[in-house]
């Protein structure tokens, strides 16, 4: 088993590399123009800040609301080092993953900090101090100089392309899967499913709750970062509620405690809106729509809990289909075990 | 000194003294009956003695350790495991990894070995599989292991709840009305299931049931309580005939 699980590892990476070569020829050979390789872009930043969420909101069961929060404090701290860095003429490596690092860092530890009194207690107060954290960091970014306000931040390096999102995504999307299938992440889920019968075996719940929201916060500020490092320029506006909503919405649909899912929706969600542009004043109309519809059809998202595996898939087709729709519905085909 | 001791166990609740001075010792290795008419206080017993609810008054000691104000989890650590009436699974899970989680404490790497997938990760989880398989076994559940737990038939769930207890490692186990449900066939099973655990594993089981007929069969010691007080304590054969048994059952 053992064995096993580590060719399967060599296989999707085998994937991931596929995908990435297919990808990189299309776009050399111009039949993904500049302008699509900036939504493909988008969309890995996306994954990232929304797989970070899809922890503490499928996995932990926890509702945070204020996910662009971190993604600004990310973006903020990684982009005034990396301004700071730039006299230094570091390899684009070495700069682009010291300052998305220490991104991450800073919004982890802002995350476990305005987390911990919320984990403590039971009930949605995580929700209401995420809120109100989102708004409170935009007011002061706002008014802080070294931040450059409400003009915004300019003169980050660009040093963030189609190549290194790809990676950095494909990265965090690989430690979130091997954290959910750890005893970590194990604890995590249990506390989802039943908060007393998780402290009933034996799981501090607290400690844990702490740890996925830390984490969540961590990488949601890595995806920041990037996103930083893309735009070369930041102004507080951009991280404002809306955008936490459009992350919550994506792990929503994709579905709670499904990364394929949030992969899935990430996908779809960040290209639609660009492809209809025209529509963009409808953006909201047809977020709450799309949310609504899922609420009365699908209450679990596309993907339910499921997630999409290539091995299984490859060595029987049949059996694959099978798991993916019973995780997917919530029903188990099986009944008995196999 | 007796694994459990529990002394002058009191709660109130407002007004009302839900449990008041009650006491119990059990040994090692002994099958304690804990039975009362519905609303007796059975199960606040056991929420003082997990430490879900702290005691207004009273000690608890596990193995000569107070566990009074501890949390849940850290009584889960000094051996104490328990059930729930209505039963509390980890629903959306396999039935294999609900065992798995009660196996947390006892494995050892940290976040970063498991992120990183070290050698310590891929040792401590194939142990932690092999033996839930082998605790899934004992229950006649490992055909069971890639099922949903919320997709077991009733009294299977039950089982469950009790392994899950049981991969804590536990030096006793507390088992709320664990036939609660269940049909008569069921409920014998559970029974002798219960019994076997005993002897398989070696530890304290201290039994809440609702119906007295069906601790009378295994339970050596019974000790019955009404209106969160000890109304008498015994062999079985001294329970049947208590006179204020009798009358806290059937009422005046
Ligand atoms: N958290 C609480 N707050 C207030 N009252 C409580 C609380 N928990 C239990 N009680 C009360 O304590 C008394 C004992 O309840 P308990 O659940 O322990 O009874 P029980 O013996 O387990 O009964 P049953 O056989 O129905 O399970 C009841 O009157 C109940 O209403
Ligand atoms: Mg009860």
């Amino acid at each position: 088993m053992d064995f096993n699980n580590k060719k399967n590892y060599l296989f999707n990476l085998g994937a991931v590399i596929i995908f990435f070569v297919i990808l990189k020829l299309l776009m050399n050979g111009n039949v993904i123009n500049r302008y699509y390789q900036g939504i493909i872009v988008f969309i890995c930043i996306n994954i990232i800040v929304a797989g970070s969420l899809n922890l503490t909101l499928g996995f932990l069961g926890q509702l945070a609301l204020g996910h662009a929060g971190f993604m600004a404090v990310g973006a903020y701290s990684s982009a005034l080092l990396s301004i700071y860095l730039r006299s230094l003429e570091l390899p684009v490596i070495m700069h682009l993953g010291t300052a998305l690092l220490f991104g991450g860092l800073i919004s982890g530890i802002i995350g476990y900090l305005i987390g911990l009194p919320a984990l403590r207690l039971r009930g949605d107060y995580l929700a209401i101090i995420t809120l109100g954290f989102g708004e409170i960091i935009r007011v002061v970014i706002n008014n802080l100089k070294f931040t450059g306000g409400a003009q915004g931040l300019s003169g980050i390096p660009k040093i963030a392309n189609f190549t290194n999102a790809y990676w950095i995504a494909v990265v965090v999307l690989a430690f979130l899967y091997a954290l959910i299938r750890s005893r970590h992440g194990r604890a995590i889920i249990s506390i989802r499913e039943d908060e007393i019968a998780a402290e009933a075996v034996g799981i501090d719940t607290v400690k844990y709750k702490a740890l996925g929201f830390t984490i969540s916060a961590f990488f949601a500020g890595i995806g920041g970062g990037l996103f930083a490092h893309y735009m070369a320029y930041l102004d507080p506006s951009i991280f404002n509620f809306m955008k936490s909503v459009e992350i919550v919405v994506i792990v929503v649909l994709g579905g709670m405690g499904s990364l394929t899912g949030t992969i899935l929706a990430s996908a779809v969600l960040t290209s639609l809106p660009e492809l209809l542009r025209n529509f963009s004043e409808y953006r909201l109309l047809i977020y709450s729509f799309v949310l609504v519809v899922m609420m009365i059809f699908r209450p679990q998202g596309i993907f339910g809990t499921a997630e999409f595996s290539l091995k299984n898939l490859m060595s029987s087709p049949k059996g694959f289909m099978k798991k993916m729709k019973r995780d997917a519905s919530g029903d188990d085909l099986n009944g008995g075990g196999k | 000194m007796a694994l459990l001791e529990v002394n002058g166990l009191t709660i109130k609740f407002g007004g009302l003294t839900a449990v008041d001075g009650f006491n119990i010792n059990i040994e090692q290795n002994e099958l304690v009956g804990l039975i009362g008419p519905n609303g007796a206080g059975k199960t606040t017993v056991f929420n003082m003695l997990t430490g879900v609810y702290l005691p207004t008054e009273g000690t608890i000691n596990l193995d000569g350790k107070s566990v009074v104000g501890k949390k849940p989890y850290d009584i889960v650590e000094m051996g104490a495991a328990r059930t729930f009436q209505n039963i509390r699974l980890f629903k959306e899970l396999t039935v294999e990894d609900n065992v798995k989680i009660a196996y947390h404490n006892q494995m050892n790497y940290n976040l970063m070995q498991g992120l990183f997938r070290l050698p310590a990760f891929w040792k401590e989880e194939s142990v932690a599989k092999e033996n839930a398989m082998d605790l899934l076994d004992i229950f006649d559940m490992k055909m069971y292991a890639n099922t949903l737990a919320k997709n077991l038939p009733y009294g299977k769930q039950r089982k469950l709840e009790i392994a899950r207890a049981l991969a804590t490692k536990p030096k006793i186990l507390m088992l709320d009305e664990p036939a609660a449900g269940m049909n008569p066939y069921e409920t014998k099973e559970l029974m002798e299931t219960i019994h076997f655990i005993r002897d398989k594993f070696g530890i304290a089981i201290l039994l809440i049931e609702h119906d007295m007929s069906l601790v009378m069969g295994i339970c050596e010691k019974i000790t019955v309580i009404d209106y969160g007080k000890i109304i008498a304590r015994g062999v079985p054969e001294e329970i049947k005939s208590d006179p204020n048994v009798i009358k806290a059952y059937l009422g005046e």
